[in-house]
């Protein structure tokens, strides 16, 4: 310590540093030697970082850093382990059938969470993060399924798709009655008030239902079956449960059969690999819908 | 008064003072006394309680750890005897985190730095470090002497050096090694460190820990106590006038002479005091410091200077406890001629006291009453609501059952909130269709997704509250959670 011999605290009795403020004097209290050495040490360390990592900037890159350290490297690595480890329970859901998944907790949870992911990444701009559906894309939690909601016709759906181009994909669609002139615009008034009414919806005033039922039977029943209850070999709704993937309002409905529907289900085979379209089918049949 | 100072007369700061000050090593000198007695007995306790209550067993039953204090990281749950606690019960350290500090303020309101001068692992491991190097290089005298001498290294001080050091290692290796058996079988572990079949990890950590083990009681010492360590400030903030702290009674000690010298004023009738100036108070400070100044930041109050002057005063003749446990207010009294009065029992040991018996108490009953069957639910969130076909109302929830038990449970569950439910846990097709039985292995989580539905016209209420009730079939046990039946 330097000798401030003219600038000791009257009081503590300890050198000062000379600086004075409104009459306070700052007292001289070096730092701790181990305190400035391990300061020292730190900005060695930080250099030693710039060497050995990544760190400048350049034009358009950066110094790489004698150890090759890459953070994209990393995650790779990474990716790749949890693939090795994920391997065998994958492989067990390949080889389990789709009900064999349901009965066992394990398949069952690594399924959902597999599935679930999946599901974010490919499914659900269409119908949606929770599978809730939108108007034209179905709601896969409810028990309302167009092409049926047992664990193979799920996954029979997610595999080869609807009207989807695929050798083995559903067909069958809704007709386009109006714009083909099938159906005169007065007698798709009439139907779509019959359709209404099969479920308990409210009609029309002075709605002739004897003459939508000819109609119905004539046109709609091909498909739709007498009752109309659909028909799932073809893709044909249920018209008389209360779900509605179009909208059940007669401006809806008369849309519908004046112009036709057919939503498209890509196929999923090729793009997905099989344990994963397994995994995605017990996803949504655990949903709560399934069969 | 403010003084307006010419900027022209402020003096340039001195460019010749050292960014820093070396720290002067501390001798302490070896004593005997009461409080040496109490430091050893300490000592032995806490290192003999941190090096083998990993090996200490306890029975949980056949597939459960058998150790009596684990933590066991892979499997996320804490051991301590008959307590197991699962990561979702934190709280209770918590607790034991607020009984721990209150317990440091009442301590430092009844005796000053107890914590500090005893108990305190930098103070336990520095006072075992010295006692090694005493025994290998001799007194404070002695170890000046040899860290003086500028004579060339004789191999007699090489071999002290290299002896006291290895000596040194072999606790801090040992320190590192208790450290990471409180998270592995104990005795199985022993035998892979010894084997070198022990994972990466646990050799890592005991090098980590035998290194600041030797650094921090082996060369930082005091320094850690007086620049690292938040406590003597928060101490110094926190006591009062009346908590005992290692005190110079400068009542009876000033003013300071040589006996030969004070006997004779003592028989001229003048006052003197009973201090002698022998330094001894100073010699044997682990911290290097004149207690005799006063109350200081470094004093960890440790007690030992009270033992040194102790035995001078027997020596001279004189009262002892010239440096004891004490504060102001007594040493104003008797230098009024008045009797010393001690308040142990006041305001703030009251509260203090109070919180901890409180808050321990809530953490024993929540302890001891603590259900080992809990259940979570979770509603889903997208879609809160699913419409089905026949127009009934289906809400699906995420059910997390926990089993803290040693044994497996049957499991029932019931609903109750919206009129007619029935109920559906996927991957579970149970004989009782609407009341779904579910088996939980022991000490796990189930989760499981379950689905309510329930018709429309009989619940027009766009949210109903929901009550899942869930109970252990064979022993009754229950638990319960609750959430909403919403409508779409």
């Amino acid at each position: 310590m330097t000798d401030h011999s003219s600038d000791i605290d009257s009081v503590s009795g300890k050198s000062t540093t000379g600086h004075e403020w409104d009459g306070i004097k700052e007292l001289n209290t070096p730092l701790p030697r181990w305190w400035v050495i391990t300061f020292y040490l730190t900005i060695v360390w930080a250099i030693g970082y710039w060497i050995v990592y990544p760190a400048w900037p350049l034009i358009s890159s950066n110094t790489a850093g004698v150890f090759g350290y890459s953070s994209r490297a990393d995650v790779a690595v990474e990716l790749a382990n949890l693939e090795k480890i994920r391997g065998d329970k994958m492989v067990a859901l390949g080889a389990a059938s789709l009900a064999d998944i349901e009965k066992d907790p394990a398949l069952l949870a690594l399924a959902r969470a597999k599935g679930k992911t999946v599901f974010g990444d490919n499914c659900a701009p269409c119908h949606g993060s929770g599978a809730a559906g939108a108007k034209g894309y179905p709601n896969l939690n409810d028990d309302d399924w167009l092409w049926g909601g047992s664990l193979d016709q799920i996954m029979q759906t997610i595999q080869f798709g609807a009207r989807s181009g695929h050798a083995k994909t559903h067909e069958g669609q809704m007709l386009a009655f109006g714009k083909d002139g099938v159906l005169k615009p007065d007698e798709i008034v009439t139907v779509a008030n019959y359709v209404r009414s099969l479920s308990g919806l409210s009609t029309r005033s002075g709605y002739d239902a004897a003459k939508g039922e000819k109609i119905f039977a004539e046109n709609c029943a091909a498909c739709h079956g007498d009752a109309g209850k659909g028909n799932q070999e073809l893709g044909a709704p249920n018209l008389t449960d209360k779900i509605w993937l179009y909208g059940s309002d007669e401006a809806s409905l008369i849309e519908t059969i004046s112009q036709g529907r057919a939503g498209v289900m890509p196929a999923w085979e090729g793009r997905l690999d099989p344990a994963t379209i397994k995994a995605m089918a017990v996803y949504v049949h655990s949903l709560g819908g399934g069969k | 008064m403010n003084k307006a100072v010419n900027p022209n007369e402020l003096k340039p700061a001195d460019d010749s003072a050292p960014l820093y000050a070396a720290r002067r090593k501390v001798y302490p000198q070896s004593v005997s006394g009461t409080f040496r007695r109490i430091k050893w007995t300490l000592m032995a306790i806490c290192l003999g309680v941190y090096y083998f209550l990993p090996f200490v067993r306890w029975n949980r039953g056949l597939g459960a750890p058998s150790q009596a204090v684990l933590i066991d990281l892979p499997n996320s749950r804490f051991y301590f005897f008959f307590i197991e606690l699962w990561p979702q019960e934190v709280y209770y350290f918590t607790g034991l985190l607020i009984v721990a500090a209150v317990a440091l303020f009442l301590m430092n309101s009844v005796g000053g730095r107890i914590w500090c001068g005893y108990l305190c692992p930098q103070t336990v491991w520095t006072d075992l470090f010295y006692a090694v190097e005493r025994l290998v290089e001799g007194d404070r005298r002695e170890r000046m002497k040899k860290d003086k001498s500028s004579d060339p290294l004789k191999l007699e001080r090489i071999s002290e050096i290299v002896l006291k050091h290895s000596i040194w290692l072999m606790i801090a290796w040992w320190t590192g090694g208790a450290w990471v058996l409180y998270f592995n079988d104990a005795p199985t572990l022993v035998k892979e460190l010894v084997t070198f079949q022990a994972p990466m990890i646990a050799y890592i950590w005991i090098g980590i820990l035998t290194a600041t083990t030797y650094l921090l009681a082996g060369f930082m010492r005091e320094q850690v106590c007086t620049y690292m360590c938040p406590w003597p400030r928060i101490q110094a903030a926190l006591t009062d006038e009346w908590a005992l702290n290692v005190t110079y009674r400068y009542d009876r000690g000033e003013k300071r002479t040589s006996v030969k010298k004070a006997a004779e004023l003592r028989a001229l009738g003048q006052q003197v005091g009973d201090c002698v100036d022998c330094y001894q108070c100073v010699a044997v400070c682990p911290t290097g410091i004149d207690i005799r100044n006063g109350p200081q930041l470094e004093c960890i109050q440790c007690g030992l200077c009270i033992d040194a002057c102790d035995n001078v005063m027997a020596k001279i003749g004189r009262p002892k406890r010239l440096i004891g446990y004490d504060n102001d207010i007594n040493i104003h009294r008797r230098q009024e001629g008045k009797a010393p009065i001690y308040r142990i029992v006041r305001a703030r040991t009251i509260v203090y006291s109070a919180i901890i018996a409180a808050v321990g108490g809530i953490m024993i009953y929540t302890l001891a009453t603590r259900s080992l069957l809990d259940v979570n639910v979770l509603h889903d969130r997208n879609p809160v609501a699913v419409r089905l076909s026949d127009g009934s109302i289906r809400n699906a929830y995420t059910v997390r059952l926990l089993n803290k038990s040693g044994y497996d449970r049957a499991i029932a569950i019931d609903v109750e909130g919206p009129v007619n439910p029935r109920m559906h846990v996927i991957g579970v097709d149970s004989v009782t269709p609407d009341r779904p039985i579910i088996v939980i292995p022991r000490d796990s989580t189930s989760e499981l997704r379950l689905l309510v539905t329930a018709p429309a016209d009989n619940n027009p209420e766009k949210s109903i509250p929901v009550r899942f009730h869930v109970m252990d079939i064979g022993l009754g046990v229950a638990a319960s959670a609750t959430d909403n039946f919403v409508a779409p």
